[in-house]
């Protein structure tokens, strides 16, 4: 990433790649120092002194190790100035390297213990989720309020919150030990695919950006960890999802659901590198639930036409996914495949067994089929309370519509 | 090493079934083990079983004059039950102790860190 001084370097370049440099940063320079909010401060140092000198000057060749050294020495010159700061600062003068040349790329598992840290089980799943997003994603406070629909304040308070319990409490700043690792890295992948999923359904500017941060997360924790099955499949799952997002909105902004995409709009490149993925993970033969999820939706991104879909391989799929996740949402998705294979009829009545009364979808997949099965004014109503729960402005209006009874 | 404060909750009026006597001597047998392996890690700090919260007086000032009244501080169905002071290096290896006790008396831990001790570097 070489960027010849006479090109334009203006803020928003260094915005981005500043967002895309940061998160390394702050994990190399909490390792260096030990606390999250000198680290911080000091990487944000380093972003306005870029601002003022790069336009000048031009990006250096390193613009990662640019921003760590020059946080590193601001860093150092904070600590010199309080008294705590310089017994902290005798503890890292052994691992302070003297101005070594741009270091940032030296440690890429400074991020992976930090994803562990801000994912710690010990931390509520919201302040997991907001951590990330602000630590390793380099969205500010304000952003990673508007990302999820609350006042900045009261966003601000929780990362105080949740940065002082690392402090105080001792979090450790980690990768947990083999034993841990199952456990912990569930958490780590949730809020990944947490992440993505706040991108989805969300209709604002935030919406894209959520997905690419959770892309940009999979895709490090699949290059620090890659003899980990379901880190791969995390990341086919979301790059499947992504090649299709922008397919989910019809030039007016409504939505279109899968079966009436225009699939010529569906990116192929993140199609072929997803199903790459999912054909490793099957070699490995060591299945779990993000796997065989980025596996289903492998097999709809193969189909040319929704026709062409195979669906009783996704009910395959989704017989043994519930066996691994027995959940009612999982229950759910796997009644549609029953219904495109055996009929909406039979669907319905494995519906009608779930307790999902209060998830909009639920709600909307018995629309569906009640409509396929011509019971007209009971679809309308189920329409109708599912439209009550969508979570956003463009599923709202798509079930007011019936579902546009499209197909 | 930072110390932390494992307090073990007891819930008053809670139904439960009663351990019988045979699960009573192994939960105890059990802790005796916990709490020699904590002492020889260097773990064991201080600990104690505390009588139920109804034999606990509160003491305090009602203007000059000093108050004292009967029953526990907290109108709370959950009361202390007793506690361990432990040193560990960090949260996980002081949840890995709250782990093995929870497991051998089936009761919520509670693990919080001391003030003044973890934000203290090593000097």
């Amino acid at each position: 990433m070489n960027h010849a001084p006479d090109g334009a370097v203006d803020a928003p370049l260094i915005g981005r790649i500043f967002r895309e440099e940061s998160g390394r940063s702050v994990a190399a320079l909490i390792a260096f120092c030990g606390d999250i909010d000198v680290a911080e401060d000091a990487v944000q140092e380093a972003f306005a002194i870029a601002l003022r000198r790069w336009p000048d000057v031009g990006v250096p060749p390193n613009p990662g190790g640019w921003i760590t050294t020059t946080a590193r020495k601001r860093a150092i010159d904070r600590l010199r100035r309080d008294a705590r700061g310089r017994i902290l600062l005798g503890e890292v003068a052994a691992l302070a390297e003297p101005d070594g040349p741009e270091g940032g790329g030296a440690v890429p598992d400074e991020r992976l213990r930090l994803i562990f840290t801000c994912c710690h089980p010990a931390l509520s799943a919201e302040a997991r989720v907001a951590l990330t997003l602000r630590l390793l994603g380099g969205l500010s406070t304000a952003e990673v309020a508007r990302a999820f629909l609350m006042a900045e304040p009261a966003m601000a308070q929780r990362l105080v919150r949740a940065k002082r319990k690392i402090k105080a409490a001792r979090i450790p700043y980690r990768v947990p030990e083999d034993e841990e690792l199952p456990d912990r890295l569930r958490s780590v992948l949730a809020v990944v695919y947490l992440v993505y999923n706040a991108g989805v359904h969300n209709a604002g500017l935030a919406g894209p950006e959520l997905c690419a941060e959770a892309i940009r997360l999979a895709r490090i924790l699949s290059g620090l960890m890659p003899d980990e099955p379901e880190v791969a499949g995390l990341l086919a799952l979301v790059l499947l999802i992504e090649s299709r997002r922008a397919a989910r909105t019809l030039p007016d902004g409504s939505l279109a659901v899968l079966g009436e995409q225009d699939r010529s709009r569906w990116d192929r490149a993140l199609i072929e590198e997803g199903q790459a993925i999912v054909r490793g993970c099957l070699r490995r033969d060591r299945p779990g639930p993000y796997q065989i999820q980025a596996a289903i939706n492998a097999v709809h991104t193969d189909a040319a036409t929704a026709e062409q879909t195979d669906w009783p391989q996704i009910l395959a799929l989704y017989d043994q996914l519930l066996a691994m996740a027995p959940t009612p949402v999982v229950a759910l998705n796997r009644a549609i495949a029953v219904g495109e294979v055996h009929g909406s009829a039979a669907a319905l009545t494995l519906v009608d067994e779930l307790d999902l009364g209060h998830y909009y979808a639920f709600h909307a997949t018995r629309a569906d089929l009640l409509r396929r099965l011509g019971r007209d004014s009971e679809a309308a109503d189920a329409y109708e309370r599912a439209a009550t729960m969508a979570p956003t402005d463009a599923e709202r209006d798509f079930l007011r519509l019936g579902g546009r009874g499209r197909r | 090493m930072a110390r932390y404060m494992l307090s073990v909750h007891s819930r008053e009026g809670e139904v439960r079934e009663p351990p019988t006597e045979e699960e009573m001597q192994r939960s105890h047998a059990q802790l005796g083990v916990i709490e020699r392996e904590m002492a020889a890690e260097g773990a064991w700090v201080f600990s104690a079983r505390l009588h139920e919260a109804g034999t606990a007086t509160v003491v305090r000032m009602s203007g000059d004059e000093v108050l004292t009244t009967d029953g526990p501080f907290a109108e709370s169905k959950d009361h202390l039950g007793g506690f361990y002071l432990i040193e560990a290096a960090d949260l996980d290896a002081a949840l890995g102790w709250a782990a093995k006790v929870t497991a051998a008396i089936g009761v919520p831990i509670e693990v919080r860190p001391l003030a003044g001790f973890a934000d203290e570097p090593r000097a």
